[in-house]
């Protein structure tokens, strides 16, 4: 029980959105306009969401430039992620993407376009037309502003339909009816005026991003912390493939800042402490320009060999000074103030330190494609959780399977978005009374803000998240084996079992950090620790998951989803979903299995 | 807690912007300036944490100019810091 009794306002709507990045904002814009009340709830201002980081632009194969179709998109997609996705919501994005995209660039989203005033579109890496055959021009964007102008475009709508929005107000679990286990609401904090909120739903809409801010080097924002999927797994509930975790080569030492592929394109090159150009080792013929999980596993390498530079030998050297300052302010804008700034180097005189850095999480909630909240129950492994549902980064549907392709991501937030939208239409009744929650409803979700305000331990929070986040780096990250997997598993463990003892120093609600972040660590840790276990138990090598010890595909015992949970004493167990092979219809044919080269 | 305590509070919350770039930047700002800046120039911080990240991005790279003097002013400060020229 409390220790104090805490006054919560409640607040009813036809559905409740929690976070409001690109996934968030088109569901809460859909909602609104099919005549749903909807209450969309963020931690920070709906424009500053991670979204806006998004440059490079939302796939659909809209043919303006040349030839593509929806099905080339397909295979591009399943082949990316090596056969893990499920194939059903692959052909669901993939041809859903046309209509999603032209309803963008009706609702006012300036895209960059052709002479003729079509939405231009750029190629980019992993997709193709006629099965690899070429590269398509497939992705749509807003100058280098894609993800900030999808934000503003369907934030401006949500308010034309009278969406309602809560801006500031932290989320800290999801809340039960207790006679039947439903989810039903969420509980939160106004960090403005630091009152308590319950905000009651028949449905609730997790898009709430990934968490890559478990690991010590990555290039999300620091909002990235995976709420949802720390309420799912508080709740019970399994997340879904969290092994899988991509990789950028080139995200700058100590800060995780990315430097794009295009500084390799143009000709940088990566070395060791012996200035050797290592990558002519592992990949002889592609070197510098293999594929993002070739390069991060061959640094890996080279760091685990003791071919690092720096004190500590933690990392390797990007060089582009070669290069001139010509081409480097000509074609690559941007790269030298940010190696300025975040490493501290002159790029006309010095090499970047570089490191493997954290940039996606392909594994989440599982759902299905209406974006429904699935979980294997008895022998049914599609059982849809009644009144819950996740879209984006927080998500597994799974469309990226084990490696998602760049481009993909905006899509996915979009069409899925829209999805679970157009879904809660068809089974929700505007205006259908709510039920009334019993008294202790709360008590889970107030007792552990109440414990969590008032922890008096000896770790501050800024400490333990260091070690969870060096722990992951170390054992989490690219290269993988039994050994160190297991010497992981028991360390992140025990980094999660120090949150017993950790340490808040404000006792206020308003605009308290320090809670926050206590509330963001807890969710990030059941994370940390189902990547791990994940990671451990799965002997194979697939996509984001490069096993040196296994580095083959297992086709035969391990095309499936990894269930895992994750109680709250820190263990985990684990179950297994098929993957969907089947497509939707007979529009496309399934992609059967096949080794992937590029 | 006195009412300039709240306003740091709220000021630091909203260094949590949408990239990490601008997370470091800013946040770092208020890091080197919460005990020496005076009301008028947190206020300034304050009203500059409103923009949107492309244009404080824009801004802090040099790439085009902060339209108000006590911006300019905080975003020359930022640049100094970070090795670029002010």
């Amino acid at each position: 029980m409390p220790q104090e009794s805490y006054k919560v306002e409640t607040h009813y709507y036809d559905v409740v959105v929690i976070g409001a990045g690109g996934a968030g904002l088109r569901a809460t814009m859909g909602l609104a306009a099919k005549g749903l009340s909807a209450a969309c709830v963020s931690k920070v201002f709906p424009t500053r969401s991670h979204t806006v980081a998004a440059q490079g632009g939302i796939a659909a194969a809209l043919g303006n430039m040349g030839e593509d179709d929806w099905r080339y998109h397909f295979y591009d997609t399943v082949k990316g992620g090596d056969w893990l996705g499920d194939q059903d919501a692959i052909e669901y994005m993939c041809r859903e993407a046309i209509p999603a995209v032209i309803e963008l660039e009706h609702f006012g989203m300036p895209f960059s376009r052709t002479k003729e005033g079509k939405i231009y579109q750029r190629p980019f890496g992993g997709h193709t037309i006629r099965h690899g055959e070429a590269m398509a021009q497939r992705s749509c964007a807003a100058a280098d502003r894609t993800g900030h102008a999808m934000l503003h475009t369907m934030y401006t709508q949500a308010l034309k339909h009278d969406a309602k929005f809560f801006v500031e107000y932290f989320v800290t679990d999801l809340v039960k009816d207790p006679r039947d286990g439903r989810i039903v609401g969420a509980l939160a904090i106004d960090l403005n005026e630091g009152t308590l909120h319950l905000f009651q739903g028949h449905a609730i809409i997790l898009a709430t991003g990934g968490y890559g801010r478990a690991y010590f080097s990555c290039t999300s924002a620091h909002t990235c912390t995976g709420d949802g999927g720390g309420m799912v797994l508080r709740a019970g509930l399994a997340l879904q493939d969290l092994e899988f975790v991509q990789f950028h080569p080139t995200g700058i030492y100590g800060s995780g800042c990315l430097i794009t592929e295009g500084v390799r394109g143009e000709g940088g090159y990566l070395t060791n402490n012996k200035g050797e150009r290592f990558m002519e080792r592992y990949a002889p013929n592609a070197k510098d320009l293999a594929s993002r999980d070739v390069v991060s596993r061959a640094m890996t390498l080279e760091l685990r060999e003791g071919r690092g530079v720096g004190e500590h030998a933690d990392h390797l050297l990007l060089n582009l000074a070669h290069l001139g300052a010509d081409v480097l302010r000509e074609r690559l804008p941007g790269i030298s103030e940010s190696a300025r700034i975040f490493a501290g180097v002159d790029v006309t005189k010095e090499p970047i330190p570089v490191l493997p850095t954290v940039h996606y999480c392909m594994g989440g909630i599982p759902t299905n494609y209406h974006g429904e909240v699935v979980q294997k129950v008895g022998d049914d492994p599609d059982v849809v959780v009644p009144g819950l549902f996740a879209i984006g980064e927080a998500a597994c549907v799974s469309v990226h399977g084990a490696n998602r392709l760049g481009t993909n991501s905006l899509l996915d937030l979009v069409v899925f978005g829209r999805a679970a939208a157009d879904r809660c239409a068809e089974i929700i009744k505007p205006g259908a009374p709510h039920h009334d929650l019993p008294s202790d409803a709360l008590e889970p979700a107030l007792g552990r803000l109440d414990k969590l305000r008032h922890a008096n331990g000896g770790t501050p929070t800024a400490v333990l998240r260091v070690k969870m986040q060096r722990t992951m780096q170390a054992d989490a990250a690219v290269f993988r084996i039994a050994e160190t997997l297991a010497e992981g598993c028991a360390k992140i463990d025990a980094v999660n079992a120090e949150f017993e003892d950790i340490h808040v120093s404000d006792r206020s609600l308003i605009w308290n950090s320090d809670l926050v972040e206590t509330f963001e660590l807890a969710n990030l840790l059941g994370q940390a620790v189902g990547t791990m276990h994940s990671a451990a138990q799965r002997p194979e090598t697939r996509g984001a998951q490069a096993r040196d010890d296994f580095p083959e595909r297992d086709d035969v015992n391990w095309m499936k989803h990894t269930l895992v949970t994750v109680d709250d004493k820190g263990h985990c167990a684990f179950d297994y979903r098929p993957v969907h092979f089947k497509p939707l219809d007979d529009e496309v044919a399934t992609v059967p299995p096949a080794k992937r080269v590029y | 807690m006195s009412s300039n305590a709240a306003h740091l509070k709220r000021i630091r919350w909203r260094c949590r912007r949408g990239t990490l770039e601008l997370d470091a930047l800013l946040g770092g700002w208020l890091d080197r300036h919460a005990r020496d800046t005076d009301a008028a120039q947190l206020d300034a911080f304050d009203a500059l944490l409103d923009c949107q990240d492309p244009d404080l991005w824009d801004w802090l790279l040099g790439h085009a100019a902060a339209p108000r003097a006590d911006w300019a002013a905080i975003v020359a400060d930022v640049r100094r810091h970070a090795g670029l020229s002010a």
